[in-house]
């Protein structure tokens, strides 16, 4: 029928147009704004381009920096497509991190092939179990996600800032943990570059996210439950059980994303290490259209505009928070083309209507 | 006895009205737009904005009345902003709220670097002045609070801004436009939510500080959930937190070891059971979070 | 008769539909004017223009010998037009009166909302129009019934000379209809014009001075009531002769498959929704459940189809109890469900037509393995169930969201009804569909009863529930009132039952009339 290839490539092609469009957009946005406070954007943007991808371990910083990236906008957009906007990532991340950071530094006596994963699954366990609690809410008692997700990020935050400063806090000036076992650190490939084997890890969290959502009757029962839950239950779907689940393995990739940066990057838990990963997820997913595919472009995006902002604000003195800037403006042109789809569709309800 | 007296006298009330008042005036301001129906996560992001325009106003001009007045005309500014995408373009209010608050992080840092060259915080302004221990806006909100309360229960247009949030078709059938009502909502919100920022940076401090609102514009939501959507809920639960704020200050001051970050977690987690136990009673606008779009 | 309202050459069209196509249509004053026809022939459209709540692509509106263009509902209640939707547009926390001035509020000293007066003149109103209400009453506390009169005061409260009541027997009982005709005719006497949109004939005989039919986006004719009759009427609103019943065979009845015993359930408001029902169905029998909408016919189907907790009774499905049974094990012992509103519940709009046609055994062979999807299969199923069911969709790949309404209701149906099963329960089978579609359903529905299918229909159309079933078994407030066989069914007879009259008294009734 119509399933041909070619029709797929323009369905492709129709899909990634507009988050082009944004993108090429919030950059000239940030034209705009650098020329308005007197900045010379052509010097800016070839510096920013320079430090992203400059060279070899310039593009291995870029990937580094993106590799929290691709799992706190994937755990974002699994999430989105069970109807559910998990907020939360950056809670998840926290916990997670710290959870990384106790099981790498305190178990002890285990080979790296061992400790790594138990490691990364504690991790995950602990930020899905923290993700969970929102998840049972909103199944229990239909209390919305978004709430919930945002109050569990305040309380998370302070937790592990509890924890790292009066329990496990080693000596020195900045709050942090001790540095954790060579056997649960992620190994480094690139020299002079703190890319990690955790990207590999987030590509095949990408990949299995795919076959999960869309080949399996997992993915196909989440998908159902985000785009009718009343229909799904009526289909002898569980909603309550798919929400929970949906929102746990959300924040699984969450915890992940937290694990990866404790034991590749920092080899510690320093309190505040995280510039907003879990937020930045939500702009990843979003420009990726809440596909993996996408998300992976995304993520190198902002993983790029983050890593070539310190060379672009040493090279010509505009600040690195231009990069934030640009991806807020990245938000707001998605979130409302997202809506102009949305009218489209209740324009055709009403035409079924009468 | 003796601790008890020492721990609860009148520094800790004049603390306790000084941590909510800018929790009040948000929260009113959130009140405004989730009552319309535009579900306000971008508190945060709107007070952040209010305070460094205030600060960086107050800078230039000398005058932190100007500086006041500038956060409101910003605050209702991004409002406005936030009202177009979200009202006009139709876009999800979560996701918007999220960009708002993005963009007030990295603007207000860029900006801070661009104007001042410094980064992480601004030299001292002139700050508002102290009026018998507390500045001018502590004694806007009592007033705030009242007008709220008559405007939301008593007028028309509290009439109007409930139907706007329950049944926005019913409000248009009524003969009434629900988009500008909605619109009005939102950039009341700015509006009170810029003057929230304005007083924690010239208000009780006299400089601008990265990040500064640590959360607040956050917790004024938990409070205006806590507080049923009412004025006076509001006023009630921002009392409440800005107690455990004042109480945890004192505490810490006295010796007494409960770790402030458990004082800081507690408004969100009062709020998330409360959110709990409020199941079958007190619910949110029927509409909020949802787009209204004429055929 | 003087002429106060004019529409010529209404045309308005939605993506790929032409809902209006230059429909021309008058009202004069002092008049109930019916507007008919079936669903999705313009009427709604049409009157949502008079309100101004959708734009004309044509045409000319001419009030009172002068053109104008409505815009939006202010002008519209401006020129004293009132509308009542079929969807009631009441704020549930505000109180009946703060609802009926809302947009145009009594003031004091200008700035405040005056609820004495308000609430002073709601009473004046409703006593003038005996449209009895208490003003400090809460929506959410009150009937539909009420409510109704709340949604007619409300547009009577703006002075309005044309009221448009969008189907507004839908929710009531036949007495509160009655109680609603005498307040339109008082109405009519006080020199107002009512605009009555309706697709039931009785109600046009019973109420109507003259009557405008629509088909198909068209004005097909208007005439005088006096002038004509049902059948008349019927057949300008299809196009054709109408079969009033469906062809059946002769019932073969089988062994017992559903039994309730005494099952109550609640609402989503906690309130009591079913109270002691009790009711049998039989192999190759269709057990019709007829009744005035929100009497528990919706909770009776979802505690059987594990969509809702009973709180009390039994429920067995050939000898098993199945009470409180999840609706995946339901499924599981041979019960389809087609429910009632097929966007809310039947369909997933975004997902494509294969993967809406195995909704339901989606989780086992042969489409899912070991937890793996099988799409080979799936597409298979579906091009299987396109052909056989005739569902017009360019390829099975394409979203059920740009389908027409009944090929969708054809997804549904295809779905439910392909597979093998013991037992049907099926909910408004046939609602906004073309008569084409209908008698498509219907035919298939039977052909399961005569194959031995033991099913429970819902319908809010009395004609649909007497042409299908074999016994007709009527709600009111939760419970079954009684059950007629098939030869005894009179119209008149179900009606009186659809207000609480046992069926003893209802025949009696009859008699003595």
């Amino acid at each position: 029928m119509t399933n041909t290839r070619k029709g797929k490539c323009a369905k492709y092609f129709e899909v990634a147009l507009y988050p082009v469009i944004a993108t090429c957009l919030a950059l000239l946005v940030g034209v705009i704004i650098m020329l308005v406070t007197g900045h010379n954007p052509v010097d800016a943007y070839l510096a920013l381009f320079e430090g992203a991808f400059g060279s070899s371990v310039a593009i291995a910083e870029t990937l580094s920096r993106s590799t929290p990236l691709f799992l706190t906008g994937l755990a974002v957009a699994f999430a989105f497509k069970c109807g559910l906007f998990n907020i939360g990532v950056e809670g998840q991340l926290h916990v997670g991190a710290m959870a990384a950071a106790v099981v790498g530094c305190y178990l002890t006596g285990l080979p790296a092939i061992a400790h790594i994963p138990l490691t990364l699954l504690a991790a995950a366990v602990v930020a899905g179990i923290w993700a969970g609690v929102p998840g049972y809410l909103k199944a229990r008692f239909r209390t919305h996600e978004v709430i919930n997700t945002i109050m569990m990020n305040h309380i998370a935050i302070a937790l592990v800032s509890y924890l790292v400063v009066h329990v496990f806090r080693a000596p020195g000036v900045i709050p942090r943990t001790s540095t954790i076992l060579p056997s649960a650190q992620l190994y480094r490939f690139i020299e002079f570059s703190r890319l990690n084997i955790g990207l590999f890890m987030a590509m095949i969290a990408l990949y299995l996210i795919y076959y999960l959502l869309w080949k399996t009757n997992v993915g196909y029962e989440i998908r159902a439950v985000g785009h009718n839950d009343k229909a799904a239950e009526c289909a002898g779907i569980n909603v309550k059980r798919n929400i929970v689940m949906a929102m746990v393995i959300s924040g699984m990739l969450g915890g992940l994303a937290g694990a990866e940066r404790i034991m590749g990057l920092h080899l510690s838990f320093i309190q505040g290490f995280s510039p907003g990963y879990g937020f930045e997820g939500i702009a990843v997913a979003l420009l990726g259209r809440n596909h993996p595919l996408g998300i992976l472009f995304s993520a190198i995006l902002f993983g790029a505009l983050a890593n070539g902002g310190f060379r672009m604000s040493m090279a010509t003195a505009v600040p690195t928070d231009l990069a934030t800037v640009i991806q807020a403006v990245v938000v707001f042109f998605v979130a409302a083309e997202q809506l102009a789809k949305l009218f489209i569709k209740r324009r055709k309800k009403g035409r079924l209507a009468e | 006895m003796n601790l008890i007296e020492r721990i609860f006298d009148v520094t800790i009330v004049m603390v306790t009205i000084r941590m909510a008042t800018p929790l009040i005036i948000a929260g009113i301001g959130g009140m405004f737009s989730e009552r319309s129906g535009v579900i306000n996560i971008a508190l945060e992001g709107k007070m952040l904005f209010g305070a460094f325009s205030s600060v960086a106003i107050s800078y230039y001009t000398g005058n932190p009345w100007l500086g006041a007045a500038g956060a409101i005309l910003i605050g209702g500014l991004i409002g406005f902003l936030h009202a177009v995408v979200s009202i006009k373009f139709n876009a999800n209010q979560v996701v918007s709220g999220v960009a708002i608050n993005i963009l007030a992080i990295g603007l207000t840092a860029f900006l801070l670097e661009t104007f001042f060259h410094v980064s992480g915080t601004t030299p001292t302004v002139a700050k508002l002045p102290v009026w018998g221990g507390f500045s001018p806006i502590v004694y806007f909100v009592a007033v705030l609070v009242v007008f709220s309360h008559i405007t939301l229960f008593y007028t028309p247009f509290g009439l109007r801004l409930i139907a706007a949030g329950e049944h926005p078709k019913a409000l248009e059938t009524a003969g009434v436009n629900v988009i500008k009502i909605r619109y009005l909502g939102v950039i009341i919100s700015g509006c009170l939510a810029g003057l929230a920022g304005a007083q924690l940076s010239i208000g009780t401090m006299s400089l601008f500080v990265e990040g500064m609102t640590a959360g607040r514009g956050f917790i004024a939501l938990a409070a205006l959930i806590f507080g049923k959507w009412t004025p006076l809920g509001i006023l009630g639960s921002c009392l409440l937190f800005g107690f455990t704020d004042a109480l945890g200050m004192r505490l810490a001051g006295l010796g007494i070891g409960l770790p402030t970050q458990f004082i800081q977690m507690l408004p969100f987690v009062v709020t998330m059971i409360a959110l709990v136990s409020f199941v079958g009673r007190a619910r949110p606008p029927k509409a909020i979070g949802m787009s209204y779009q004429k055929e | 008769m003087e002429q106060i309202l004019e529409m010529v050459n209404i045309v308005k069209t939605f993506p790929g539909v032409v809902a209006n196509n230059k429909v021309s249509f008058e009202v004069r004053k002092r008049e109930i004017h019916a507007l008919v026809g079936e669903n999705g022939a313009g009427k709604t459209t049409l009157m949502n223009i008079l309100y101004g709540l959708y734009k004309p692509d044509g045409g000319d509106i001419i009030i009172a010998g002068e053109k104008t263009s409505i815009d939006s509902p202010i002008v519209a209640i401006e020129k004293g037009i009132g509308l009542v939707a079929q969807h009631f547009m009441l704020i549930e926390p505000l109180t009946v009166a703060e609802n009926i001035i809302l947009g145009l509020e009594t003031r004091k000293n200008k700035i405040f909302t005056d609820m004495r007066k308000a609430n002073q003149k709601v009473k004046e109103l409703s006593e003038l129009y005996g449209l009895e209400v208490d003003p400090t009453a809460r929506i959410m506390d009150i009937s539909v019934g009420v409510q109704q009169r709340v949604e007619i005061l409300k547009i009577l409260y703006r002075e309005a000379q044309i009221l448009i009541l969008d189907e507004p027997t839908a929710v009531l009982t036949p007495q509160e209809t009655k109680e609603l005709y005498k307040v339109l005719f008082s109405l009519k006497e006080m020199g107002k014009s009512v605009v009555f949109i309706t697709h039931k004939l009785n109600e046009v005989m019973d109420i109507s001075d003259r009557v405008t039919v629509l088909r198909g986006g068209k004005a097909i004719g208007t005439v005088n009531t006096s002038e004509t009759d049902a059948t008349q009427l019927a057949s300008m609103m299809v196009g054709r002769e109408v079969l009033m019943r469906v062809k059946k065979e002769g019932k073969k009845l089988g062994e017992a498959v559903l039994e309730l015993r005494k099952v109550s359930a609640v609402d989503s408001r906690k309130l009591p929704a079913l109270k002691n029902v009790s009711l049998e169905i039989r192999a190759g029998e269709i057990l019709g459940i007829a009744g005035v909408q929100g009497n528990g016919q919706t909770e009776l189907v979802e505690v059987l189809t594990g969509l809702r907790k009973a709180t009390s009774g039994e429920v067995m499905l050939k000898g098993d109890s199945i009470i409180n049974k999840n609706s995946r094990s339901i499924r599981e012992l041979r019960v389809a469900h087609i429910p009632e509103d097929r966007n809310k519940r039947g369909l997933i709009l975004d997902y494509d037509v294969a993967d809406n046609l195995i909704l339901g055994p989606h989780y086992k062979p042969p489409f899912t393995y070991r937890g793996k999807r099988n799409l080979q299969n799936v597409w298979q199923n579906a091009r299987n169930l396109i052909a056989e069911f005739d569902i017009r969709t360019p390829s099975y790949d394409t979203k059920a969201e740009t389908l027409s309404g009944g090929n969708q209701q054809k997804i549904v149906v295809a779905r439910e009804l392909g597979g093998d099963i013991s037992l049907l329960v099926v909910s408004q089978p046939t609602r906004g569909l073309d008569i084409g579609t209908i008698e498509f359903i219907h035919k298939r529905i039977l052909e399961l009863r005569d194959k031995g299918v033991a099913i429970l229909l819902v319908s809010a159309e009395l004609t649909e529930i007497m042409s299908l079933s074999d016994r007709i078994a009527v709600m009111y407030d939760g419970n079954i009132v009684g059950i007629l066989q098939d030869e005894e069914a009179k119209e008149e007879q179900i009606g009186m039952m659809m207000t609480g009259i046992s069926k003893v008294d209802a025949l009696r009734g009859e008699e003595s009339d």
